[in-house]
C-alpha cells in the first residue's frame, strides 16, 4: 500500500513560494487519509454487517423450522400435565396351600362417554339402558347434555356388552382397558380375602387397591412391580374351605343361629387351614360397609376374626392347665363343687346338680363352674392373668388380616378374685374364636405357643414353652373324656378321636346384664386326641335347637354336632388316616378285599 | 433593520418535530414492535392467570399489570426514538453508570425473591432487574468508545470498552446471572466484529470465551446442570423442557384453541421464559411463525438500515442494540425447542416482566433513534471525488 506523504514536499515549497500555509496542506492531507481509514472501515463494516444478517436470518429460520418440526410430529404419549400420573396395573395373584387361585386379575374394559364427540345423545342413551338395565335413561340424557366433556358410564363391561355399545355406533363412546381382581371361588373364603376396589382411574388404566383382608394387609406386596408378579401364598386350603363352608352353614339354619363361624388351625405351626365367617358374601361385588345398625349384623363383619365374645366354659381347660402346670392339683384332685359358692355378693352356681365332690378331670368333663371358680381362687389373680396372657389372649391377634389389628380382648382393667374366678369359666374376658383357636393350639400341641397366621409358612422353629409336655398330654385325656362322656358326646367322629370342650355363653346385654335365652356356644376342639395335629372351633350366634320340647341351646346340642360333621367331612381331606381301634371290628375293613 | 424583522414569522430550524420523526422513523420496526406486544398480551391473558391463582389475585392481574407497564415502554420507545444520537449518547452513557452503580449495590440491597440469585431489587409495586438497563447502556458506552478509536489520533477505546465489559461479566457471573453476561459479551463481540477488528484477534477472543465456558462449567453447579440437562439425549418429560415440548407437539399446525391449553398449569415460567411454548399449544406453530417474523423484521431491517449509516458511532450502537434484541429473543425460543441449553432469557415485549419491558422499551428506542434516516453525505462523497 503506497501512502501518500502528509506533506509532500513539491507542493510545500510551491506553498511557500507563493506565500501560502503549509500547513494546510499538512491538515489537508490529513483529512483524505482519515476519510480513506473510514471508507474501508465502513466498507469492512457493510460486510460484517451483512454477515451479521445471514447469521441473524439462518438462526432465525432453524428456530422456525425447528418449530414446524416439533409441531408436525406426534406428542410421544397421550397425558395429562400433573406429574406422577403413572398407574400400576400388575397386581399378584392370591393362591391357596395347594396353589389353586383364590384372587386373579382379568382384562375388561371400562366403558366412558366424551359428550362432545356423541352424534345422536338421545339414541345413544336409549340404546345404553337397553343394555344396562341398571342405568337411568334421564339421568343419562342430562350427563351427556350437560357440561362435562367426561363421563364414566361403566367401570367394568363384559366383551358381550362391549360389542353391543359398539354396535350402538356412537363415535362419543369409548372403552379403556381395565384390569379387575376376580375371585373365582364367589363366597369361598370371603372374609379372608376381603375385596378390592379401584383406587386412581384413568382412561387407559386404573389402580386395584385392597380393601379388606389379605388384600389389604398385603396391599403393598401385591402391588410392588419388584415382586415379578410373585403370587402371594395363603395357608387356606380351597378344598377344606368348600367342604366345611356348607356344612357351618347349614348347622347355622339347622340351629337357627343368627351367625355362625369355624376356624381350623394347624396345631403346631399355627397356620389357618380354614377360617368361614357366615353370614358372607361376594368379595367380586363386595356390598356398601353399613350404614346403620350393628357393625356385626353385616356379611362383611368376620365373626370368626373381628367377633368377640364371653366364650363360656371353653375357658375352664385354661384354668385346670394352669392348676395342673402350677402343680397345684393333679388330674384326680378332688376339688370342692358343692354350690353355690358365694363370695361377697356373688353367687356362682352350676346350671344342674353335681356331686360336691370331684376330681379336676371332672370337673372338666362336667364343667363345674363352681369347681373351676374354687380352682381359680387357688390359683390367684396375678397368675391367671399372666397364663392367659401367655397363650395370647389378651393381645390383638397377630394374624395377617387388617381387621384383626383393631381387635382389642376385653377384660376387667382391675382383675380382681371375684373376675379371676367368673373368667376361669369364661365369663368377663372376651376374645374372639380366633385368639381361642390360637389358644387351644398351644394347649394341646405340647405346649409350645402358636401365633395364627394366614400365609403359608415353612417355619420349623416351634414357639416359647409355656406349657409342661405333661400337662399338654393330661389335657389330651380330659378334653378327649369331655367327648367320649361328658358336655360333647355328640361330638364323637367314628376313626378321629377327637378331644374338645364346650362353651355356653350367656351373650351380654348391652343395657346391662346378660340376656336369658340368647347364648353363644363354642365347641373348641382338636384332633386326633392322642396327638392333636389340627384344632377346629365352631361359634353360634344365638342358636337354639328345636328338635325337643323346649329349645336347647347348649354347645352339646348345638355347635357339637356341627363341629364333628366338619371334622367328619374335613379330615380325610386333611390326609390323616381313621384311627383303627381293635375293638371296632366293623368301623374300618382291614383287609383290602 | 428592526421595522424589516418586526411581526414575520421567526424562522424555525428545520420542519416541525413531530412530522419528521414520522418521516425519518422506521416505521415497519416500529409496527413489528407494537403487533409484538399485542400479542405478548394476548398470550398474557392465557398465560398468566394460572400464577394469578397461585398467587391469590384477580385472574388477569398479570395482564392488567402488563399493559400498565407496556404503555410506559410505549412512551420510552417514542421519547428515545425522537432523540439525537448524540443526545442518545449522553443519556445511554449517564444511565450506564447509574445502572452500573446499581449493579454493583445488588449484594447489598438487593432481594433473590428466593429464587437463589440476587438479580432484582424490590420496590414494592414491582421489581427492578438493573442488568435489564444495563445492556443498552453499555452498548451505547462502548460504541463511543470504539467509534472514538477509529478517530486519528484517538484513545484506545476498544481496549477502554473490553476492560468494562470484562468488570461487568464478572459482576454478572457472580449473581449468578450467566444469560445476561453471555449476552453482554455477545452484545461486545459482535460490536467489535463489525468496528473492524482483525480476524486473528476474534479467533483468540472466541477460544477465550470457550475456556471462560469450561471454567464456569467446572466451577458453577448452577452453570453445569444446565449444560447437562441440554447435553441429554433423552428429554425427562417432568422438566420444563420436557413439558414446553409436548405442549409445542399438542399445539401443532393451528393449535388446541384458545384457552385450551394445558402447559400453562404445569410450568411455572409459562409467562415469562417458556410464554412460546403457550403460544404454540393455544395457537399452533401459525402464530410461532409470525412471532419469529417479527422479530427477524425488526432485527434485519435495522441492519440493512445500519449498512448504509456512515457515523462510526451510530453503526456500531445500533448493531449492539439490534443484535442483543434479536438474540435475545432466538435465545428464548431456542431453549424452548431444545436448540439451546436451557437459559432464563425473557421473550422481549412478549413475556410479563415490569422492568424487562420497560427496559426492552428503551432498547428498541434507542435503535429507533439509530435507524432514523438522515442524511449519509452523499453529497459530500461527489464533490469530494470530483474535487481529487
Amino acid at each position: 500500500m503506497t501512502r501518500t506523504p502528509l506533506r509532500p514536499l513539491a507542493r510545500i515549497l510551491r506553498a511557500r513560494e507563493e506565500g501560502d500555509n503549509p500547513d494546510a496542506i499538512e491538515r489537508e492531507n490529513l483529512r483524505r487519509r482519515h476519510e480513506a481509514m473510514r471508507d474501508k472501515l465502513r466498507l469492512r463494516a457493510e460486510g460484517r454487517l451483512l454477515v451479521l444478517s445471514l447469521f441473524f436470518v439462518s438462526a432465525f429460520a432453524m428456530v422456525g423450522l425447528r418449530m414446524g418440526h416439533l409441531a408436525a410430529s406426534e406428542p410421544s404419549e397421550p397425558r395429562s400435565a400433573s406429574a406422577g400420573h403413572f398407574i400400576a396395573t400388575q397386581r399378584a395373584d392370591i393362591l391357596d396351600r395347594n396353589g389353586r387361585i383364590l384372587a386373579t386379575n382379568l382384562l375388561t374394559h371400562s366403558l366412558y362417554a366424551q359428550p362432545p364427540q356423541m352424534i345422536d345423545k338421545a339414541r345413544a342413551a336409549r340404546e345404553l339402558v337397553a343394555i344396562f338395565p341398571d342405568l337411568d335413561e334421564q339421568r343419562l340424557l342430562r350427563q351427556f347434555s350437560g357440561e362435562r366433556k367426561f363421563i364414566w358410564i361403566k367401570r367394568k363391561i363384559s366383551p358381550e356388552q362391549m360389542q353391543q355399545v359398539h354396535d350402538i355406533g356412537d363415535p362419543g363412546l369409548m372403552f379403556g382397558p381395565r384390569e379387575m381382581r376376580l375371585y373365582p371361588n364367589g363366597r369361598l373364603a370371603a372374609h379372608v380375602l376381603g375385596g378390592a376396589g379401584f383406587g386412581r382411574e384413568g382412561v387407559h388404566s386404573a389402580e386395584i387397591v385392597g380393601v379388606a383382608g389379605v388384600e389389604k394387609t398385603f396391599d403393598e406386596f401385591l402391588r410392588d412391580p419388584a415382586n415379578a408378579g410373585a403370587p402371594l401364598q395363603l395357608s387356606i386350603d380351597l378344598t377344606i374351605q368348600s367342604a366345611a363352608r356348607p356344612v357351618l352353614w347349614g348347622g347355622m339354619k339347622l340351629m337357627n343361629a343368627k351367625a355362625a363361624s369355624m376356624v381350623l388351625m394347624d396345631a403346631h405351626t399355627g397356620e389357618v387351614i380354614s377360617l368361614v365367617s357366615l353370614p358372607d358374601f361376594d368379595p367380586n361385588k363386595r356390598p356398601a360397609p353399613p350404614t346403620s345398625g350393628q357393625a356385626s349384623d353385616s356379611p362383611l363383619f368376620n365373626h370368626a376374626v373381628q367377633g368377640v365374645y364371653e366364650l363360656g366354659s371353653t375357658f375352664k381347660s385354661f384354668t385346670a392347665a394352669q392348676a395342673l402346670e402350677d402343680g397345684l392339683a393333679q388330674v384326680d384332685t378332688l376339688i370342692d363343687t358343692k354350690g353355690p359358692l358365694v363370695w361377697g355378693r356373688y353367687k356362682i352356681r352350676d346350671s344342674h346338680r353335681m356331686p360336691p365332690k370331684m376330681s379336676l378331670a371332672d370337673m372338666i368333663v362336667k364343667s363345674s363352674n363352681v369347681g373351676s371358680a374354687r380352682v381359680a381362687q387357688e390359683i390367684g389373680a396375678e397368675r391367671q392373668k399372666d397364663f392367659l396372657r401367655n397363650l395370647g389372649l389378651l393381645e390383638p391377634s397377630p394374624i395377617e388380616l387388617v381387621e384383626a389389628r383393631s381387635v382389642r380382648p376385653l377384660f376387667p382393667s382391675n382383675w380382681s378374685e371375684i373376675s379371676a374366678m367368673t373368667i376361669s369359666y369364661g365369663h368377663g374376658v372376651s376374645v374372639s374364636p380366633l385368639h381361642l383357636a390360637a389358644a387351644y393350639a398351644t394347649l394341646l400341641n405340647g405346649g409350645r405357643k402358636v401365633s395364627p397366621t394366614i400365609l403359608r409358612t415353612a417355619r420349623a422353629e416351634p414357639g416359647p414353652r409355656v406349657l409342661s409336655p405333661e400337662v399338654s398330654i393330661a389335657m389330651r385325656g380330659i378334653l378327649r373324656d369331655v367327648v367320649r362322656h361328658g358336655t360333647a358326646t355328640m361330638g364323637e367322629v367314628p376313626g378321629y378321636n377327637v378331644a374338645g370342650k364346650t362353651g355356653t355363653a350367656d351373650k351380654p346385654n348391652p343395657v346391662g346384664g346378660y340376656y336369658e335365652d340368647r347364648v353363644i356356644s363354642t365347641f373348641a376342639s382338636a384332633f386326633p386326641a392322642e396327638n392333636p395335629r389340627y384344632v377346629l372351633v365352631v361359634t353360634l350366634d344365638e342358636p337354639e335347637e328345636t328338635s325337643g320340647l323346649e329349645p336347647r341351646r347348649t354347645a352339646g346340642w348345638t355347635a357339637v354336632p356341627v363341629a364333628a360333621e366338619i371334622i367328619r367331612r374335613t379330615a380325610p381331606l386333611l390326609g390323616l388316616r381313621p384311627a383303627i381301634e381293635p375293638d371296632l371290628v366293623n368301623a374300618v375293613s382291614l383287609t383290602s378285599n | 433593520m428592526t421595522e424589516m424583522v418586526h411581526g414575520t414569522i421567526p424562522v424555525r430550524g428545520g420542519e416541525p418535530v413531530l412530522p419528521r420523526w414520522w418521516r425519518t422513523i422506521d416505521r415497519w420496526s416500529l409496527a413489528c414492535v407494537l403487533i409484538l406486544f399485542g400479542i405478548g398480551l394476548l398470550l398474557g391473558l392465557a398465560a398468566s392467570p394460572p400464577l394469578a391463582e397461585r398467587n391469590g389475585l384477580a385472574p388477569f392481574h398479570y395482564v392488567e399489570r402488563q399493559a400498565i407497564f407496556g404503555g410506559a415502554a410505549l412512551i420510552a420507545i417514542v421519547l428515545t426514538s425522537m432523540m439525537t444520537p448524540g443526545l442518545v449518547r449522553r443519556l445511554g452513557v449517564l444511565g450506564f453508570l447509574a445502572a452500573f452503580a446499581a449493579l454493583a449495590l445488588l449484594p447489598v440491597l438487593g432481594t433473590d425473591f428466593g429464587k437463589g440469585a440476587v438479580r432484582w431489587y424490590s420496590l414494592g409495586f414491582a421489581s427492578l432487574q438493573p442488568s435489564e438497563f444495563l445492556k443498552p447502556g453499555f452498548i451505547v458506552l462502548a460504541a463511543w468508545l470504539m467509534a472514538a478509536n477509529q478517530e486519528v489520533a484517538g484513545p484506545p477505546g476498544r481496549f477502554y470498552s473490553f476492560v468494562i465489559m470484562v468488570i461487568i461479566v464478572t459482576f454478572l457471573a457472580f449473581q449468578p446471572d450467566f444469560g445476561q453476561s453471555a449476552l453482554i459479551l455477545f452484545a461486545w463481540g459482535v460490536m467489535f466484529f463489525v468496528g473492524g477488528a482483525p480476524i486473528n484477534i476474534l479467533i483468540a477472543l472466541a477460544t477465550l470465551v470457550v475456556f471462560a465456558g469450561s471454567f464456569a462449567y467446572n466451577n458453577s453447579e448452577h452453570f453445569a446442570r444446565r449444560i447437562d440437562g441440554f447435553l441429554r439425549p433423552e428429554v425427562d418429560p417432568n422438566t420444563q423442557i420436557g413439558f414446553a415440548t409436548n405442549a409445542i407437539q399438542e399445539g401443532g399446525f393451528f393449535g388446541v384453541g384458545v384457552g385450551e391449553g394445558q402447559v400453562k398449569w404445569s410450568l411455572p415460567d409459562a409467562h415469562t421464559d417458556f410464554i412460546i411454548a403457550v403460544a404454540a399449544e393455544e395457537y399452533g406453530l401459525v402464530l410461532v411463525l409470525t412471532i419469529i417474523a417479527l422479530y427477524a423484521t425488526i432485527v434485519l431491517r435495522s441492519l440493512f438500515r445500519l449498512i448504509r449509516e456512515r457515523d462510526p458511532f451510530i453503526r456500531l450502537a445500533g448493531t449492539g442494540l439490534a443484535c442483543t434484541f434479536g438474540v435475545q429473543a432466538m435465545i428464548n425460543m431456542g431453549v424452548a425447542v431444545r436448540l439451546l441449553p436451557a437459559k432464563g432469557m425473557t421473550l422481549p415485549f412478549v413475556s410479563y416482566g415490569g422492568s424487562s419491558l420497560i427496559a426492552a422499551g428503551i432498547t428498541v428506542g434507542m435503535l429507533l433513534a439509530f435507524t432514523r434516516t438522515r442524511p449519509q453525505g452523499q453529497i459530500g462523497d461527489i464533490l469530494i471525488n470530483r474535487g481529487r
